[in-house]
């Protein structure tokens, strides 16, 4: 589903991506991990068309990111640790607004099927900007899927939650993932990838340094495998001049 | 029709946004009051017949307090990333312009309708002239427009209060000088084909400002 080759970008002289090559399949489930810099949230937002890379190829299903964005945005789900939503506007408003954005059918059934899914229909009237940041996260979650988008990109969706709405939110990409729909996510918890995902990735300095299925992996390994990695300086690399 | 539709949604999404908050309204409303005041008893002092004034009291009343709500509105967008969401969406990026553009023009006209009972009793000027109201709507049009595109652009840098009337006012002032001799000429009794030459003028930038900002607002959005 997702075919990435020799893909590169660089932020005035600093290096985010040098030349990373990425496939993942159609129902696949991919973490990918890596410290700060290490290029992950370029890399997704590459893939979910908000960023233009500085050379190399991107496709989903065959078609090219740059030329076929618009059919491509049609088909994928984003949701990071910035929820999108508008705090002014209620948290069905929200869905609406997004929704028709997406031309969805039947936009008020999926909209309060949604809001039952994410365990916020009681709020429904309740302006988004007075919800908690684990109920603004399933939120955000239930506007990335929308659409129903048969890829769903997730830049670090546990950020800043406790503990409680970390594992309500896993629940829900549990059944995200149990509807067949291509996920690639990045994280910083080793544990939450490993258990929820097909295939680890590591991208440290803007390179897949080690990938490996995760059912060949336990945590140790991958924790040694990480820090073996991660190790040294991993942050971005300046663009020889 | 989909560019139309998915326009007038964000145009949807931005009046619901000011109706709770009253942001920008409040802050225009209050803004263009105050020039009003100012310089209508400063005149009053030392200048027998103010009402020759109205023309650049207006004008710099509506492109400072349009300059005000242009950023607001951009910051809106690019602050916590919102940008993102209307740009993950199968929409052309026109349409987010459009939007954008619209719900400015809608915002800006409310405030220029409040506002104008308020000049003609100050002044003691009828400004609800037909003539006139086509100056402040074109001009209201081409200023929406490109300050749309150099708002958004400004939101992304990081001095973004200070790079908006940097890049907006060189701009808009073909705008703003066509806007100010047209409704000076209604106010002194011009003739239509004294006039007509200002409305032209108006109607053209509009255009203009218009099609290079519809062209050019993807390269603004898209890192």
């Amino acid at each position: 589903m997702i075919h990435v080759r020799g893909l590169t970008r660089f932020y005035g002289p600093i290096y985010a991506l040098r030349g990373v090559d990425l496939d993942v399949e159609a129902g696949e489930s991919v973490t990918i991990l890596g410290p700060n810099g290490a290029g992950k949230t370029t890399l997704l937002r590459i893939l979910a068309t908000l960023l233009n890379p500085s050379s190399g190829e991107a496709q989903i299903d065959g078609k090219d990111l740059s030329t076929s964005s618009y059919d491509i945005r049609a088909r994928l789900g984003f949701a990071s640790h910035r929820s999108l939503i508008y705090d002014n506007l209620t948290v069905e408003e929200n869905l609406i607004f997004y929704g028709k954005l997406y031309r969805v059918p039947g936009l008020a059934a999926r909209t309060e099927d949604l809001l039952r899914t994410v365990g916020l229909l009681s709020r429904r009237r309740s302006r988004a900007g007075t919800l908690s940041r684990g109920m603004l996260q399933r939120l955000s979650l239930a506007r990335a899927i929308v659409h129903k988008p048969d890829l769903m990109l997730l830049d670090e969706p546990y950020a800043g939650l406790d503990q409680e709405s970390a594992e309500m939110l896993e629940v829900l990409l549990d059944a995200v993932r149990g509807e067949a729909r291509t996920v690639v996510m990045t994280t910083h918890n080793l544990e939450r990838g490993l258990g929820r995902s097909d295939r680890m990735v590591i991208l440290t300095k803007g390179r897949v340094v080690f990938e490996a299925p995760s059912s060949s992996l336990t945590l140790q390994q991958l924790r040694e495998s990480y820090w073996e990695h991660c190790r040294q300086d991993s942050g971005a690399e300046e663009v020889p001049s | 029709m989909n560019t139309i539709r998915s326009a007038l949604t964000i145009v949807w999404k931005d009046m619901i946004t000011e109706w709770r908050t009253k942001e920008m309204f409040s802050s225009m409303f209050v803004f263009i009051l105050l020039v009003i005041v100012i310089f209508k008893f400063s005149f009053d002092l030392r200048i027998s017949n103010a009402a020759l004034l109205v023309p650049g009291i207006l004008w710099a009343a509506l492109t400072f307090a349009g300059t005000l709500q242009l950023g607001r509105a951009a910051s809106l967008e690019v602050e916590d990333a919102h940008v993102d969401g209307l740009l993950l969406a199968p929409v052309p990026r026109s349409a987010i312009y459009v939007g954008k553009a619209l719900g400015n023009l809608v915002f800006m006209s409310i405030t220029e309708l409040i506002m104008l009972p308020i000049f003609s009793a100050l002044f003691n000027l009828n400004l609800f002239q037909p003539l006139i109201l086509l100056a402040i709507f074109l001009g209201t049009v081409g200023f929406a427009s490109v300050g749309t595109l150099l708002s958004t652009m400004a939101a992304y840098s990081r001095a973004r209060e200070v790079m908006l009337p940097v890049l907006l006012f060189p701009i808009v002032l073909p705008i703003v000088i066509a806007a100010v001799k047209l409704t000076a000429g209604v106010i002194d009794g011009g003739t239509w084909q004294e006039l007509a030459v200002w409305v032209r003028f108006l109607i053209a930038f509009d255009i203009i400002f218009l099609a290079i900002s519809l062209m050019t607002f993807r390269f603004v959005v898209e890192g």
